[in-house]
């Protein structure tokens, strides 16, 4: 049944407040790593887009899959991958979640149905929709959560994919983050469709915009897409409106936009959104707040010590898993 | 034993894995109502229904990324390309995901599929038709690559990569479908990895794949009347390539012709003149040769065919000046 909108417990609203607020402080570390460089490559920042993340989760079964691309740390956070493994893969360490072959871009967890996030702009799409014919083609129940950035949405791999999901009325939900730039090229310089769930309405697919600055709006609209993939109505697709406040990756600057329009995206800042409301409603006091806040801190401090005294991967690991067979004849000479 | 044809071969060896296994399934275009471009699929949307005989739209990188990720959520999927031309389109699908996601998730999530189809020239198809890719996939690590040149190598080896572990790429021919070859009727597994040879010879040794295997072969039998016998080894997989039987042979043979349907720049026939040099050097009577398509997209025109593919006369040729008996 789909949720009502203010139809939220005390515990909810708790929940997307430490959620959110570990996927934050853990990406600040993360960042303030990375001018250490302790982190290395390429490494894409969430801050600013925690409450998409966290009223998707809210509205998903444990056992549902998610998918996205490389901008994935908080995904597999809230997937329930633990802080220390996520940092560790940071690192590249052999406790990682993808034991250091990963990185920033590509975490997996098979344990908590995280199938990955993926580096090529729009290739994770026609694999969320894989994911989900897998399950329809076994009878399961579980739904994919298919995640893509207003980027990906221009890849003819979506246009391809959102044909044949709606074709075989897949049991998946497309998201698009729309955090209004592709790297550094705004939404209006790539398209004439600014509304780009309208995308979806060319394949007859539910499709909408949706406030991405809340969980709320964004776990009602997921519990509405979730319900009918597990009614067998096929796909949805999202246009979940949110913002970084940060640059593409580490390396940008972001030039491109105005101070102004980025102090006016952070005065709508989902985490002090959901503080307020707490508050008001007298969920919890300001010390207990406090006291969450102390222990996600504590979290993310141990994931870096964590990381830090992991061991590297052996060097002969890099021949582990490329097949799965560990006699593969690789050319060494 | 009983003849069929190449494409039943193919046929028998996709029923018989997909009733052994729920898991697989064909997806492609024209491969269930249609019965398959060319007919390898026949009857089998009858036999297994449109769950699991599934047609597509055109949209080849949008139908083998969904069956990458079917692969990564427990199924075994057989992705047909109508041609290798066309999984172009679908190469980010192959290589960025099906062939790394194994390593890239530390081990987590792997794709056992096979991706096939049609490879190589096949008449007067122009040169958007008519093109080789198997070293393509072939320099890729987490793929494996495999070329049948007959009827029987192509249900064992097909049945193999079905039930392979790891994204297999196995590729056919046009021009092979209607071949007649003995097939046992019983089941039968060919390993992958592993190199035939399928004449016995002394004299030189001539290596090849595919569908330019029939060359190779009409060529040595030609030799045999000059007096030449040589050894004609199928690869068979070209990822991984048996490089041992090629050296044992060249050991023997002391002369090395590779005949191979693919343009000459970093194909396989200079990867395996590269080994050759370095693991059999001392054995070596003259330099490697090889015969390879012409370094040029392919024409329409019949000449342009004539004179792009490899030939009998040329693989003599060939064989000849290794043997420094060129007039």
């Amino acid at each position: 049944m789909a949720a009502k909108k203010n139809t939220y417990s005390k515990e909810t609203y708790i929940k997307w407040y430490e959620e959110m607020l570990l996927m934050r402080r853990f990406e600040e570390k993360a960042a303030q790593l990375y001018g250490q460089q302790k982190i290395r490559g390429f490494c894409h920042l969430y801050i600013g887009q925690e409450a998409v993340v966290a009223g998707t989760m809210s509205a998903l079964k444990k056992e549902d899959r998610i998918i996205t691309a490389y901008r994935d740390h908080a995904h597999a956070l809230a997937c329930g991958i633990s802080a220390d493994a996520v940092m560790a893969e940071l690192y590249g360490k052999a406790t990682g979640c993808s034991k250091g072959k990963g990185g920033s871009m590509h975490m997996f967890s098979k344990e908590h149905h995280f199938f990955g996030g993926h580096g090529i702009v729009g290739g994770q799409i026609p694999l969320g929709a894989g994911i989900a014919f897998a399950d329809k083609y076994r009878g399961d129940k579980q739904v994919t959560v298919c995640y893509m950035g207003d980027g990906a949405v221009r890849q003819g791999a979506l246009h391809e994919t959102f044909n044949m999901a709606m074709l075989w009325k897949l049991p998946v939900i497309f998201v698009c983050e729309n955090n209004g730039y592709a790297m550094g090229t705004s939404v209006e310089r790539t398209t004439n469709v600014l509304d780009i769930y309208k995308l979806g309405l060319a394949y007859d697919m539910p499709s909408k915009a949706v406030d991405g600055m809340q969980p709320q709006t964004v776990h009602e609209s997921i519990a509405e897409a979730a319900d009918r993939a597990r009614n067998n109505e096929g796909p949805t697709f999202l246009e979940i409106r949110t913002y970084r406040y940060r640059g593409h990756s580490m390396s940008d600057p972001a030039k491109y936009r105005t101070k102004e329009e980025v102090e006016e995206y952070k005065s709508k800042d989902p985490i002090e959104i959901i503080k307020a409301i707490i508050l008001k409603e007298r969920y919890s006091t300001e010390a207990e707040l406090d006291a969450i806040e102390a222990n996600i801190e504590s979290t993310v401090n141990k994931s870096v010590e964590f990381a830090e005294n992991s061991p590297w991967p052996e060097a002969s690991d890099i021949y582990a898993d490329v097949y799965v067979e560990n006699d593969y004849p690789y050319i060494t000479e | 034993m009983r003849t069929i044809q190449f494409r039943e071969a193919l046929r028998e060896a996709l029923n018989e894995e997909m009733r052994k296994d729920e898991r697989v399934f064909l997806i492609g275009e024209e491969v269930a109502e249609y019965n398959g471009a060319y007919k390898v699929s026949q009857g089998m949307l009858e036999e297994f229904g449109e769950k699991r005989v599934i047609d597509t739209p055109i949209a080849e990188l949008g139908f083998a990324g969904i069956a990458v990720g079917a692969a990564m959520n427990g199924l075994r999927p057989v992705c047909e390309f109508m041609t290798f031309n066309f999984s172009l389109v679908a190469i980010d699908q192959v290589i960025n995901a099906a062939a790394k996601m194994l390593s890239m998730s530390g081990g987590q999530f792997g794709c056992p599929m096979v991706f096939r189809g049609p490879t190589g020239s096949a008449g007067q198809l122009g040169a958007q038709h008519s093109q080789n890719f198997e070293n393509w996939y072939a320099n890729t690590p987490g793929l494996k690559v495999v070329v049948p040149s007959n009827p029987y190598d192509a249900k064992g080896l097909l049945k193999a990569a079905i039930r392979d572990e790891n994204p297999v790429i196995f590729m056919e021919s046009e021009q092979m479908y209607g071949d007649k070859g003995e097939v046992p009727e019983e089941e039968y597994i060919i390993p992958l990895g592993v190199a035939d040879i399928k004449r016995v010879g002394h004299s030189v040794t001539i290596v090849s794949f595919g569908k330019i295997m029939k060359v190779a072969l009409t060529a040595a039998d030609e030799l045999a009347k000059e007096g030449i016998e040589a050894e004609v080894i199928d690869l068979r997989t070209v990822r991984p390539i048996d490089y041992n039987t090629i050296i044992e042979s060249v050991k023997k043979t002391n002369r090395l012709v590779v005949v191979e349907e693919a343009w000459p720049l970093a194909s396989i026939s200079s990867e395996i003149a590269y080994m050759v040099q370095k693991n059999a050097f001392d054995y070596l009577d003259a330099p490697v040769k090889r015969v390879t398509c012409l370094d040029v997209p392919l024409g329409y025109a019949p000449v342009f065919v004539e004179t792009y593919l490899p030939s009998v006369k040329k693989v003599i040729d060939a064989v000849n000046s290794v043997m420094y008996k060129n007039k």
